[in-house]
């Protein structure tokens, strides 16, 4: 179903001890009434990972999350944090500490008593507290403003205040529950390095629920696509986004031309397939047999658009007219109508600056579109 | 257009106040009255204050109004807070829809079905154990408690929804166990709700008159039963003069209110400009 291999490419890195999972989640599956939020899930995460479950709204990440929180509790399986069961085990004893979605900071508290809240649970001396909340301001810089009530701060300010006191107490795991979600766009940019630098620097391990596909790309070591309650699929973001095993994630992570084929010929390393565009032949192996039906994914920025027809041969050759233009500044978008009737998206940078203030295609023009067989993607249903 | 929409309101506006305001105004001239004779103007006067001053009946009537609302409210704030917490945060539990249309049943119940229901309750409680012995100021607490702290629940129940779970969750995850998630989150944010249902609660016994009237026993008059049985054997101007200090009472009462609501808007305003300014 889900494929563990991904976790081998982490392997290379130092940090990451995969002998001995931080986290384990062994089918896990939780039910509200008839409704399946959580379906059968199994998951291992190392020590040092900053992990990102992506998915839509109602894909069940949020209900994971709270089920590490210790907020919701599963109708079956196992969640086992540095080897030791979770069941049974209240939010208040749990190793773990969340940062919510709209912070949840005290609004009758000051900053600073924000922040030293979970300390004060544990009974720490007074002067220990002071020095670890003090710390904590330092990290996310905010000294200066440890009287203000959370309501004097601005939405960059509580997000800082809400990791703050969400690492104080130095937790095993850290959840982040759409930690950027309130944030403006330049604001939410400037801050997911921010988030990253922080985490290298305290080394604690970050699983992160996000349903903004390019925030999961930057933050993640590991990103595990979730649809209905299900991982889709696990891995790297190069994985995941170079190499989807189907259409549901080449879809929702960028977008991709996607095409229906049959298998012709699978020998050994070679693939024969018949699509709408005719014969593509693939290096690449497949456990499918002649006659199944695949879907090959081709990403827009992967194919090359020139006006002269008589480049090189190299790869796949087809041509067609544009029929749309998104200009974006740095790059444009096309869609290509090609001659045997298909539409394809095609993404170009825009690398030169048009000394005629026009764009560099126009509507109705005959272009040749080019890409090469490595670059296509052999996708499951 | 606009300029007649705006002519038409307030001429309604004012003739709503009018319809509100000019009895009591009336009330409060009168209370200034030297006549014996309401109606009939004998010139101003501070007579009948000092009439009322000097009637024991009055202060003990008062007395007793206090010593009932502040025991009704405190404990049906209590006992209500508990009613909202239950339907509120614990979950689904046996019977939950039950309590829950039981908890409001005395706001839509007749007031005079409850003070008889009441009554013959107390009776029954007499004849079995003989508690009540005798019926006045227990009898009436315990009967306001129990409208009051329906009241209270409601309001309870509403803040509770209000506020959400988050907060109690992030302490939680935290390290506070729940007793401590209850006194330093729930509670301090449930405060308000707690204070405006306690002031409920007060006001709904010092006004209340059909429930006392029933439950009440010889000797034992409240302030409503002691106006509303002088008032049966006509106007009396030193009535008058009691009504006008309660209105004054009222109107100090929501004049503090109305301040401390004003300072808290500005607050609000001023925390949004600090939000402003020292954002990044």
């Amino acid at each position: 179903m889900v494929n563990q291999s991904s976790v081998r490419s982490l392997v290379n890195k130092p940090a990451l001890n995969t002998d001995k999972p931080l986290l384990q989640i062994r089918n896990v599956t939780k039910k509200f009434g008839e409704f399946v939020a959580v379906n059968n899930v199994d998951l291992n995460i190392y020590a040092g990972e900053l992990f990102c479950l992506l998915g839509g709204s109602g894909c069940g990440k949020s209900t994971l999350l709270r089920m590490l929180a210790g907020f919701e509790t599963p109708s079956s399986g196992q969640i086992l944090i540095d080897g030791k069961d979770m069941s049974g085990v209240p939010p208040y004893q749990r190793p773990t500490n969340m940062m919510f979605q709209n912070y949840a900071l005290f609004p009758h508290m000051s900053v600073e008593r924000n922040i030293a809240f979970g300390l004060e649970q544990d009974g720490i001396h007074k002067s220990e507290i002071k020095d670890r909340t003090h710390n904590m301001l330092r990290l996310v810089e905010l000294q200066g403003y440890e009287k203000r009530r959370p309501n004097q701060l601005s939405g960059g300010q509580r997000q800082r205040v809400a990791l703050a006191r969400a690492l104080v107490k130095e937790p095993k795991l850290l959840l982040l529950d759409e930690p950027l979600g309130a944030l403006d766009k330049k604001l939410r940019e400037h801050t997911q390095f921010e988030l990253m630098n922080i985490q290298e620097k305290v080394g604690v391990t970050f699983v992160v629920v996000t349903h903004d596909q390019e925030e999961a790309m930057v933050l993640a070591t590991r990103i595990a696509v979730m649809d209905k309650g299900q991982f889709i699929q696990i891995g790297s973001p190069t994985e995941i986004y170079e190499y989807p095993e189907n259409r549901f994630v080449a879809n929702f992570i960028g977008s991709a031309n996607i095409f229906e084929g049959t298998i012709l010929e699978n020998n050994n390393n070679s693939l024969k397939i018949a699509t709408e565009l005719g014969e593509i032949t693939l290096e690449q192996s497949s456990a499918l047999g002649v006659g199944a039906s695949v879907f090959l994914g081709v990403r827009p920025e992967k194919i090359s658009i020139s006006k002269d027809p008589s480049a090189s041969t190299d790869g796949y050759t087809t041509s067609g007219v544009v029929e749309d233009i998104g200009y974006l500044g740095n790059t444009s978008r096309y869609k290509i109508r090609l001659d045997q009737g298909t539409l394809v998206d095609v993404t170009a940078q825009n690398h030169l600056r048009p000394q005629n203030r026009t764009h560099a295609f126009s509507w109705e023009e005959k272009v040749t579109l080019r890409w090469d067989a490595s670059n296509i993607m052999l996708l499951k249903k | 257009m606009n300029q007649g929409r705006s002519t038409f309101l307030t001429v309604m506006l004012y003739i709503g106040l009018t319809f509100l305001y000019v009895p009591m105004i009336l009330l409060v001239i009168y209370s200034f009255n030297y006549s014996k004779l309401v109606p009939v103007w004998g010139g101003w006067s501070t007579r009948w204050y000092k009439v009322l001053f000097e009637s024991p009946e009055v202060w003990e009537a008062v007395r007793l109004s206090l010593q009932i609302a502040l025991v009704n409210a405190t404990v049906a704030t209590m006992l209500g807070t508990f009613a909202g917490l239950a339907m509120v945060r614990f979950g689904r539990f046996r019977g939950r829809t039950l309590f829950g249309g039981m908890l409001v049943a005395p706001l839509v119940m007749p007031e005079v079905i409850t003070g008889l229901s009441l009554l013959v309750f107390f009776i029954s409680l007499k004849e079995l154990f003989g508690w009540p012995a005798e019926r006045g100021f227990t009898t009436i607490t315990i009967a306001h408690i129990t409208f009051s702290l329906a009241y209270v629940a409601v309001i309870i129940q509403a803040r509770l929804t209000g506020i959400g779970e988050t907060l109690e969750e992030a302490a939680a995850d935290l390290g506070a166990k729940p007793f401590k998630v209850m006194t330093s989150i729930t509670l301090p944010r449930l405060a308000p709700g707690m204070l405006s249902g306690w002031l409920l609660a007060f006001t709904l016994s010092l006004d209340d008159l059909v429930i006392a009237s029933f439950v009440t026993g010889p000797g034992a008059n409240t302030l409503p039963i002691l106006i509303f049985s002088r008032i049966r054997l006509g106007l009396r101007p030193d009535i008058n003069a009691l009504a006008t200090i309660i209105i004054l009472f009222v109107a100090v009462l929501v004049a503090i209110a109305a301040y401390i609501m004003f300072r808290q808007h500005k607050r609000e305003l001023l925390d949004q400009q600090m939000a402003l300014s020292g954002g990044d």
